[in-house]
């Protein structure tokens, strides 16, 4: 008896942590004038995923004439893989696709193609050999790092300054392409790396290594890079605790621009931002219509990220969508 | 001078002390401590502070793993105290009023105390081990945190909830008052009271503590208790500190982290004897470690190495089997080859 209720307690609050993230609006592929689009996300685990749902949810509304049948596989491969297989047995019309991890597409893949069904990927890409999805749109991270390098260069190549980095989780194409792009920009300028760590893309994270950066070298820092929002404004705390003042006694870069890393750019506490964008949707919509009126497509549409200095950021703040 | 070194708390403290002493001979600032205004500022104090949380979910663990359990949950639930505290802060009216700030982190550890509950029901009463009761938890937990803030990272502007991991009370961080004072009741609980030989006897011999009188259910049922408060007390200096409830990366391995704590200050997993000293000293040497990598600047791709082979190391050097050997060893150079070891051989077979 003690095992049964063990069992059902387990089984009960394993269910709760399931039915958190995925829901599904069920849909068959009726003739009623719009396109059916299957949409693989790959969950929520961010701010910046949010807003790419958000987008995609706005670009394939009834009124553009599409209808979405939404699925988010809470970062998990197989469950992305059976919600396009189900995508794929609905028959619906076109099926985009987030790509959690590169490999082990080419199955499900080969069934849509074989389904007659075209494939466009979004923001992530796959391994799988290019003929089998009709298009990808997505965003080039070492283009971040190197449009934050160029910054950084423009502003600070012509006399020795010391920076420090905020790296991203180890081994992500994030951090690894944006500190590619980054160290180019910024290649035969007086710049001087004093030093580099992770910060794991979190807060906690860019506030502890911060810390130890300023133990290490004091006001001897005179711009910090962060991979992304939310390292940096854990090292605003940091600084700030050093007695130091942050956008002034060391000047920030970031990449993301999500809602805190603008405001605290509009606060002149960040000194610029390079915009990693989720707001992917049209485009994408637009690739579909495309795919489906037998047009030929580019196989890349890289979505070109802008960049914010502080007075941008006061003006853009009130009307930006995430 | 054989009795230290026979003393149990000998080699977890010399094993802090190398390490601060490593740090100091690299980068001798590491010791320094300047004032600046009124607070004091400085790698130790770094140390001092963000070690709370650790601390705090390193107590419960210590108590937990006495009864033969584990806690695996205390970085879920870190994560759940803090999303339930940031959304009340973020709902509220008046986010700068210290009722605010009260009323959300009260809910908040309550919220904790109710998981820990929880895990202690299905572990006590239910009979679920405890490695698999509180896994539940830890994979749930972050979902509840997720629900709870809506998917989104929850920050928010509140100047007495900030206190709490960066306010500073008479020159010190007022984090480390909170980690001082949950060692301090700790310790009095368990061991100015019989409860500390309780739940002792619990972990060394359930059924016979049982036979003895031992009420061994509810104590272990209190041991989850506690430890899911204290993790939710951790979990509100987590958000403090950062002014944000990330359900992601909240706590995220901290259960790894206080389980090591534990094990280095001398308890052991099978349960049974535990000592609190021992806790405090592991989770500073776990603390002192972290700075360690940024402050010898271990490139990030190998930091994790770094630590596991510090770590190792420590373990090593605190091993009395291995000091045993290393010391015999020494010991029959020193006689040279010559000399019969028969007797030695024979207390190794007595052994």
């Amino acid at each position: 008896m003690k095992k049964i209720l063990g069992g059902l307690a387990v089984v009960g609050a394993l269910a709760l942590s399931l039915t958190g993230c995925t829901g599904t609006t069920g849909g068959d592929a009726a003739d009623d004038g719009l396109i059916t689009v299957g949409f693989a996300q790959t969950g929520s685990e961010s701010g910046w995923r949010s807003a790419n749902t958000e987008s995609m949810k706005a670009a394939f509304s009834e009124e553009n004439g599409f209808k979405l049948v939404f699925n988010a596989a809470d970062n998990k491969q197989e469950a992305q893989i059976a919600a396009v297989r189900s995508f794929i047995n609905q028959g619906v019309d076109a099926i985009v696709i987030a790509p959690i991890t590169v490999d082990g597409w080419d199955d499900v893949l080969t069934e849509a193609k074989d389904a007659g069904i075209p494939v466009i990927l979004e923001d992530r890409t796959v391994s799988a050999s290019e003929d089998l999805y009709a298009s990808w749109v997505g965003l080039d991270f070492q283009k971040e790092g190197h449009t934050a390098g160029e910054w950084a260069a423009e502003n600070f190549g012509s006399e020795p300054t010391n920076l420090v980095v905020l790296e991203g989780t180890t081994g992500s194409s994030a951090a690894l392409d944006r500190a590619t792009g980054f160290a180019d920009a910024i290649k035969g300028t007086s710049i001087n790396v004093l030093d580099s760590q992770t910060g794991d893309f979190t807060r906690d994270g860019g506030k502890k290594v911060m810390e130890g950066f300023l133990q290490k070298y004091g006001s001897d820092i005179q711009l910090l890079f962060a991979h992304n929002d939310d390292m940096g404004l854990g090292a605003l705390d940091a600084i700030k605790a050093a007695g130091l003042v942050p956008g002034q006694d060391i000047k920030i870069v970031t990449i993301d621009a999500v809602h805190d890393g603008m405001q605290a750019l509009a606060d002149g506490e960040f000194n610029y931002i390079v915009e990693c964008n989720p707001i992917l949707g049209e485009k994408v919509a637009a690739v579909v219509k495309a795919v489906l009126a037998g047009e030929t497509v580019d196989k890349a549409t890289i979505v070109p990220d802008g960049a914010f200095t502080q007075e941008d950021a006061v003006e853009l703040l009130p009307t930006r969508p995430y | 001078m054989k009795r230290i070194f026979k003393h149990r708390m000998t080699w977890p403290i010399i094993a802090l002390l190398v390490l601060v002493l490593v740090n100091t001979i690299a980068r001798p600032s590491f010791i320094s401590v300047t004032v600046q205004g009124d607070k004091l500022y400085g790698p130790i104090i770094d140390i001092l502070r963000n070690s709370a949380p650790l601390m705090l979910v390193a107590l419960g663990m210590t108590i937990v793993i006495a009864t033969r359990g584990i806690d695996l949950s205390v970085g879920a639930i870190m994560a759940v105290s803090g999303a339930v505290a940031l959304t009340i802060i973020e709902g509220s009216p008046a986010p700068d009023s210290l009722a605010t700030v009260m009323i959300a982190a009260t809910a908040g550890v309550l919220v904790a105390l109710v998981l820990g509950v929880w895990n202690g029901f299905l572990v006590s009463v239910v009979g679920i081990q405890p490695i698999i009761a509180t896994l539940v938890l830890m994979l749930a937990g972050r979902g509840i945190a997720l629900l709870i803030t809506g998917g989104f990272i929850t920050t928010i502007n509140s100047d007495p909830y900030k206190f709490m991991a960066q306010g500073y009370l008479i020159g010190l961080p007022f984090a480390l008052f909170v980690s001082i004072a949950a060692v301090i009741a700790v310790a009095l609980i368990e061991r100015r009271t019989a409860l500390g030989v309780l739940t002792e006897a619990v972990g060394i011999n359930p059924e016979a503590s049982r036979l003895a009188g031992v009420r061994s259910r509810s104590i272990i049922w209190a041991a989850y208790a506690v430890s899911g408060l204290l993790a939710g007390i951790a979990g509100i200096l987590y958000s403090s500190n950062i002014m944000a409830a990330d359900a992601n990366a909240a706590g995220l391995y901290i259960e790894l982290d206080a389980i090591l704590a534990v094990v280095l200050g001398g308890t052991s997993l099978m349960g049974g004897k535990f000592s609190i000293a021992g806790t405090v000293i592991g989770v500073f040497t776990i603390q002192t470690l972290k700075s360690t990598i940024t402050f010898l600047g271990v490139p990030p791709a190998v930091s994790p190495l770094f630590l596991a082979i510090v770590v190792v190391i420590v373990v090593l050097v605190q091993s009395p089997q291995l000091r045993d050997r290393l010391s015999r060893a020494v010991r029959r150079v020193r006689r040279g080859p010559a000399t019969p070891t028969l007797t030695d051989s024979g207390a190794e077979a007595a052994q």
